[in-house]
């Protein structure tokens, strides 16, 4: 029910505003009118404007970081690629490290060292589209115990549902058992990457996530045939640390693996040739098609390493892919791997 | 003889009322649900029953058999529900249902109308009978082979709001929440755990804002009728009101010490007139009226029931029921009518999860809770919108290969399913491995290349990516190299891809890496798809022995 409207007696007494109290509110009006029109109109330079004249001082800023120079000086400069062969694959990689002087004299006691495996796809091992969990096993366990690194992380970002990936290639469990964290992708994970000298990666998307406080990299690879590229092998292998729309780059598959050898001066790369990926690659998928190459490559100069594993390892005689020459320009290292490596059988 | 009921129903002060023992099932039922939701991720699932709500809905269990004939894996948990309904009535709204534990929350939370409002809005309401309508409607489309129940059953809403609605949003949130903790030097590692899915950059899912719209209007309506979904609109309620009539104990009035002041009615969740006859099909047992008694009027009891002061059976007229039941015969043909599911005018986009039954049986069977969706790995299978199988499949999983790629050795889609939409297989089956060799493998569609689109063919740009991720051995996507002349006069070689489909599974993974995004320059569409005779493509798959 509505109430009946009600009016002021007589003898009611108001409760007004007086003069300094509209004087204050005009103030205060005033003042906050004066800020106002300061924000929006002072010009762009003024300290606190806000005004935006021609629309892009609100556009994303891309601040990018760069990545430190992971490299170790060689014991011996003659020597810029171990190869290990005979033996399982603890065996070849503790030959191959020899080779280049041992492990203690690259990663130091209390460093944080940072694997990276190719995990590209949801395979199983055998199939040699991944890296052989044998090798990171081991190399996690040296790396830990003989090395005495403070912290050893396993990180990849693969084409494929990642946390599948790295179950069912068997490196995750491999990692986590001998004592790795293992950093899956998230969307938090990337930051622009700044790389100079680069031609299609000056800036972009970089998994940095794992990065943080490391001070020394090591790269794994699985030695595999590609149909495009020819090879897919230790430099590529950096492909997985790249974010964004990254299927673009095989239009031009050669420069952007050339790019990814300056992307990234890594303490050492590693190639797996226990089972080497002949052809169908790089996916694989049939037992056939891949071949035990009895080989366990690490490199410093990853250029020679790859041209070598190129020979040995996928048995192509003749021309070396394209990426090699382009990586060598770029001051990677050298495609002539004659008397700079060295094997122990 | 003293009812046992009586032990706790003491009075307001006691501590272990049956009120509070209800409110500790509510919340161990909601957090298991939420467990059930987040364990149903492919780092997570080892044989946990994730789908064990949906399994002990009766209504799932009723409105399949209906359609299918046939009980699937463990829908006979359905029938614990209906012997506890039998023996408590609608226990399951007020004790288990996560959708009433939210309706009740949320109304407790936020309905702050004074007391003799909230009476009023608690009384019986002569349109609370339109829930029964929905549940005829719903049991009689299935029975015609239009299994529709996930539409309105609270327990499918549930898990499908809370999977492509509501964990995305928190995802995101911890998600910016471990941001923040890094930057300030922390590790935020131990933040994964709380994520739905961690490990993978976010989630989308097409259409979700509907699912949550509708999802999030039923919680709104509380505010206007104090649970709005559960009285008036909710099948499976209505389904345990019907088997509830019957129950053993029920709410009972002692007509002596009543005094009439309705304050039973305070907090009365099912609006069942406890001051009066109170009507059993519509209570939910939630003991708020024998809490707000002060007069001890109120029992749940099996013994000494008044039998005059009850109504037990829902309150349906004959010609209602005759109506609600016409109306679900002329539902189920319509549908079908509608011209988007048969083997002529089928879309080309309707491509369902390894696994899936013919369409015609998939639609018998999938309650479109989701579950799949929620388990896939690399969020291709995504709620289906009206463009792919119109009204009847909405919600329903289809692969969307523009977001992702239906991965090689996954199957777990398959283990999810609670009706056997997707039935069950093996990875060996999936890849037509071993035992199943004979039988090839498991084909979801077949790709094509559209050659006024691809870089190679249309624009003499090197790329097949759709060659280098094709998982298949061999690759069903091959390349041959030519030498044409590009737009400058130079000689170029090209690699040229193209398909052979005795040898594509459907898997989209060519589709999902093509740098053609937005309208791909190789799609896969259903044809050839393995679960249906009549939407094959090729006579019999080519071999070198045996070209055609």
């Amino acid at each position: 029910m509505k109430k009946p409207k009600q009016y002021p007696h007589a003898g009611y007494q108001g409760d007004y505003l007086s003069r300094r109290d509209v004087l204050k509110r005009a103030l205060v009006l005033g003042g906050v009118g004066a800020a106002g029109v300061y924000l929006a109109y002072a010009p762009e330079h003024h300290p606190l404007s806000l005004r935006d004249r021609t629309g892009l001082r609100g556009m994303p800023v891309e601040d990018p970081f760069q990545l430190p120079d992971f490299r170790v000086a060689a014991t011996n400069r003659n020597v810029q690629v171990g190869v290990g062969r005979g033996g399982t694959a603890r065996e070849m990689l503790l030959k191959a490290l020899d080779a280049v002087g041992g492990l203690a004299h690259f990663v130091q006691p209390g460093d944080v060292v940072l694997i990276k495996p190719n995990v590209a796809f949801d395979r199983s091992p055998n199939l040699g589209a991944t890296t052989n969990p044998a090798i990171i096993d081991t190399l996690v366990r040296l790396l830990l115990v003989d090395a005495r690194a403070a912290e050893v992380r396993v990180a990849d970002n693969p084409i494929e549902s990642p946390a599948d990936c790295f179950a069912k290639s068997g490196i995750g469990a491999a990692a986590e058992q001998a004592g790795g964290r293992v950093y899956l992708p998230d969307p938090n994970a990337f930051e622009p990457l700044y790389t100079p000298g680069a031609r299609l990666i000056e800036q972009w998307a970089f998994f940095k996530r794992p990065f943080k406080n490391v001070n020394k990299v090591i790269g794994i690879a699985p030695a595999k045939d590609h149909n495009l590229c020819h090879a897919s092998l230790g430099i590529k292998n950096w492909y997985g640390l790249l974010g964004g729309r990254r299927n673009q780059f095989h239009q031009d598959i050669h420069e952007i693996v050339s790019d990814l050898s300056i992307m990234i001066r890594p303490t050492l790369t590693i190639v797996d040739g226990t089972r080497v990926l002949m052809e169908n690659g790089p996916t694989g998928g049939d037992p056939a098609n891949v071949r035990d190459g009895n080989a366990i490559l690490v490199g410093l100069d990853p250029v020679a390493m790859d041209a070598w594993a190129f020979e040995h390892l996928l048995l192509r005689p003749g021309r070396l892919p394209e990426y090699l020459y382009k990586a060598e320009q770029k001051g990677s290292g050298k495609v002539n791997y004659t008397d700079r490596i060295k094997v122990i059988t | 003889m003293k009812p046992l009921a009586a032990m706790f129903a003491g009075g307001p002060n006691r501590w272990l009322r049956l009120t509070r023992v209800r409110i500790i099932s509510q919340i161990v039922f909601f957090v298991l649900f939420v467990l059930a939701v987040w364990a149903t991720w492919t780092s997570r699932l080892g044989g946990f029953p994730v789908s064990g709500l949906l399994e002990l809905d009766p209504l799932v269990m009723l409105s399949t058999v209906l359609a299918t004939g046939y009980v699937y894996k463990f829908l006979g948990w359905g029938l614990i529900v209906v012997a506890i309904t039998f023996l408590f009535g609608r226990v399951f709204c007020n004790w288990i249902c996560p959708y009433g534990t939210l309706h009740q929350l949320v109304g407790w939370l936020f309905d702050n109308r004074p007391g003799p409002q909230r009476i009023d809005q608690n009384r019986y309401h002569r349109t609370q009978y339109i829930k029964y309508s929905i549940l005829i409607v719903f049991l009689v489309m299935s029975a015609m082979g239009a299994l529709q129940i996930g539409l309105l059953d609270p327990i499918v809403m549930m898990y499908r709001a809370m999977t492509t609605f509501f964990s995305p949003l928190t995802d995101t949130a911890v998600g910016h929440l471990a941001g923040a903790v890094e930057d300030m030097g922390g590790g935020a590692m131990f933040l994964d755990s709380l994520k739905f899915a961690p490990g993978v950059e976010s989630r989308i899912f097409v259409g979700s804002f509907w699912i949550g719209a509708i999802f999030l209007f039923f919680v709104l309506m509380n505010l206007w009728k104090p649970r709005f979904f559960c009285r008036f609109v909710c099948p499976l309620g209505a389904l345990l009101g019907v088997i509830a009539s019957k129950s053993v104990f029920r709410i009972n009035r002692i007509v002596d010490k009543c005094t009439d002041c309705d304050l039973c009615l305070l907090r009365c969740e099912g609006a069942s007139d406890p001051q009066s006859l109170v009507r059993q099909a519509e209570c939910f047992s939630c003991m708020n009226c024998i809490d707000d008694c002060p007069e001890d009027a109120l029992e749940f009891t099996m013994f000494r029931q008044d039998k005059k002061q009850v109504l037990p059976f829902p309150d349906m007229s004959r010609r209602q029921l005759v109506f609600a039941g016409a109306l679900g015969l002329v539902a189920a043909p319509a549908l079908r009518n509608n011209g988007l599911v048969n083997d002529e005018n089928f879309s080309a986009k309707m491509i369902r999860p390894p696994g899936s039954v013919e369409e015609a049986e998939f639609l018998e069977r999938c309650i479109k809770c989701d579950q799949c969706i929620n388990a896939c790995p690399t969020n291709v299978l995504q709620p289906a919108t009206l463009a792919e199988g119109g009204i009847e499949a909405v919600w329903t999983p289809v692969m969307n290969f523009h977001i992702a790629h239906c991965q090689l050795k996954c199957n777990l889609c398959s283990e999810v399913c609670p009706t056997g939409a997707i039935r069950r297989i093996s990875v060996a089956e999936k890849l037509g491995e071993g035992p199943y060799a004979e039988q090839g493998p498991v084909r979801l569609g077949t790709a094509f290349i559209d050659t006024t689109r691809c870089l190679p063919w249309a624009n003499q740009v090197p790329c097949v990516v759709c060659e280098e991720v094709c998982p298949v051995a061999p690759k069903a996507i091959q390349t041959h190299d030519e030498e044409t002349r590009d737009v400058f006069g130079q000689m170029v070689v090209l690699n040229k891809p193209f398909i052979v489909p005795d040898l594509c599974i459907g898997c989209g993974i060519c589709e999902a890496e093509c740098p053609v995004q937005d309208q791909p320059a190789v799609y896969v569409t259903a044809v050839g798809e393995s679960r249906s005779k009549n939407r094959r493509l090729l006579l019999r798959s080519r071999t070198p022995e045996r070209p055609i």
